[in-house]
């Protein structure tokens, strides 16, 4: 079989860059969301709000320094296609070396500790990330890279509904998740919903989902339509920007599906606050 | 627009209200999860805090690194309820301003009416924004913590609303 020799050191090139450009630079969907729902809101102190993260982003990206200071903990979904080798390396370490480059060299918090009950000792330079890997046919590695930050990813939530609750417990369950949350994952928020699958699969589309543009939709119209139901209920809820009310509780609402077992139907919510960050890279 | 110091006084502290946006210069000192958890410790065991808290004001923050030539790096503040189950002691103490995002529990609401304190919010991730109104970050203890130790800033016209007021007027109750 060909392989395809990549050099380890390219991949740390590569995802170092995705981790600073991602904290410094918003994505053009994000921004353009925030613009217009600049425009639409009415009440003064939402506007206001909207108004203080348009110039953030202004002095972020002009300054090169970090949209928020929680730069998030390094999430990574890797498409490796099945022909490629890594030379003078090994990918997982490839991946982490790119990571503590970035969080160290491009003034990035560093946020992670070792040991999440009893240590709790920070690592000092962001890792280890998490790596989500998918083993693809082909000669490439394909690479989607975010920093998720706490205080949004800390009012997710899986759950376990079955198949009698149909769309509606689907659509109770997101609803009642993100009224939970309320002010506290700073809307306005983008949501991801992952739906189907097993306990651990729901959270990992979710997770994606939040990492897809929110200016596309599910390729399936049903659930393209639910994105868009969602999304406007989400925005009755008048939690508003920063939670003080107003139009946009939301940017975007993102729903990736995998098939299920026959006695399930496996919701995840994951939130996360109006600094999406992520990036994409083929190497 | 109204104006207050840092440390606050009784006076413009009795003057805020839920809602009302505010512009604060002075001083402040920073401590979140690590900082909280370890001064609530102390208290519980009947030891001196690090720092004096009696009149003073805490931002619930861990600012990421400045970069070269920048007071302090991107410092927005981080979500408030996380601080509730400490909160009521160090307001006991003295404490008159938090400085968070967020919800609050009963419990810190109604030590705060008790003491005749305020908690203050700001934007949650205009981070880069917030910098700008801090002129000055030294450390003062837990250095060990990182990103979590506690620093003394100093202030200048940093934006702020009045979340919840020393009657508690609640800017998320609507």
């Amino acid at each position: 079989m060909d392989t395809r020799q990549i050099e380890a050191s390219e991949i740390t090139l590569a995802v170092k860059k995705m981790f600073m450009d991602c904290n410094y630079f918003i994505g053009d969907d994000i921004l353009s969301a925030i613009k217009s729902s600049y425009e639409e809101e009415s009440l003064p102190v939402a506007k206001d709000v909207l108004k203080q993260l348009i110039d953030n982003h202004e002095i972020a990206s002009s300054e090169e320094i970090p949209i928020c200071q929680d730069t998030g903990m390094a999430v990574l979904f890797v498409e490796y296609g099945d022909k490629v080798t890594v030379a003078n390396g090994s990918f997982t370490d490839a991946v982490n070396e790119g990571v503590r480059r970035a969080y160290i060299d491009g003034y990035l918090r560093k946020s992670v500790v070792s040991d999440p009950v009893f240590d709790r000792i920070n690592t000092k330079d962001n890792t280890p990330a998490v790596i989500h890997t998918q083993i693809v046919p082909g000669d490439k590695i394909k690479i989607t890279a975010g920093g998720k930050g706490f205080g949004s990813e800390n009012m997710s939530a899986v759950k376990m509904l079955t198949p009698s609750a149909g769309v509606e417990g689907v659509k109770k369950f997101i609803l009642d998740t993100v009224a939970h949350a309320g002010p506290n994952p700073c809307p306005p928020m983008v949501i991801g919903v992952g739906i189907g699958g097993t306990f651990e699969k729901a959270a990992e589309l979710a997770k994606r989902a939040t990492m897809r543009r929110i200016d596309t939709s599910n390729p399936d119209k049903r659930y393209a339509e639910l994105e868009k139901e969602l999304l406007e209920e989400v925005n009755k809820m008048n939690i508003g920007p920063a939670g003080l009310g107003g139009k946009t509780t939301a940017l975007g609402l993102n729903i990736e599906t995998y098939p299920t077992h026959i006695a399930g139907m496996p919701v995840a919510v994951n939130i996360c606050c109006h600094a999406s960050r992520h990036k994409e890279c083929v190497i | 627009m109204k104006k207050i110091t840092f440390p606050i006084t009784e006076e413009q502290l009795n003057d805020l209200k839920a809602g009302d946006r505010v512009l604060a210069s002075g001083y402040l000192y920073t401590a979140r999860d690590a900082a909280h958890k370890r001064m609530y410790e102390l208290l519980q065991n009947g030891k001196a805090l690090p720092i004096d808290v009696k009149g003073q004001t805490i931002y619930y923050v861990g600012a990421a690194p400045a970069k070269p030539g920048y007071a302090v790096g991107p410092c927005g503040p981080t979500s408030s309820y996380r601080m509730d189950k400490y909160a009521p002691s160090l307001l006991d103490c003295g404490l008159k301003v938090m400085i968070g995002k967020g919800i609050r529990n009963d419990d810190v609401i109604e030590s705060m009416k008790n003491n005749n304190a305020v908690y203050l919010i700001a934007i949650g991730g205009a981070a880069a924004l917030i910098a700008k109104s801090i002129t000055k970050s030294e450390l003062v203890c837990y250095e060990d913590l990182g990103t979590e130790a506690i620093y003394r800033y100093e202030v200048e016209d940093m934006p702020l609303i009045v979340g919840i007021d020393s009657k508690g007027g609640n800017v998320y109750k609507r």
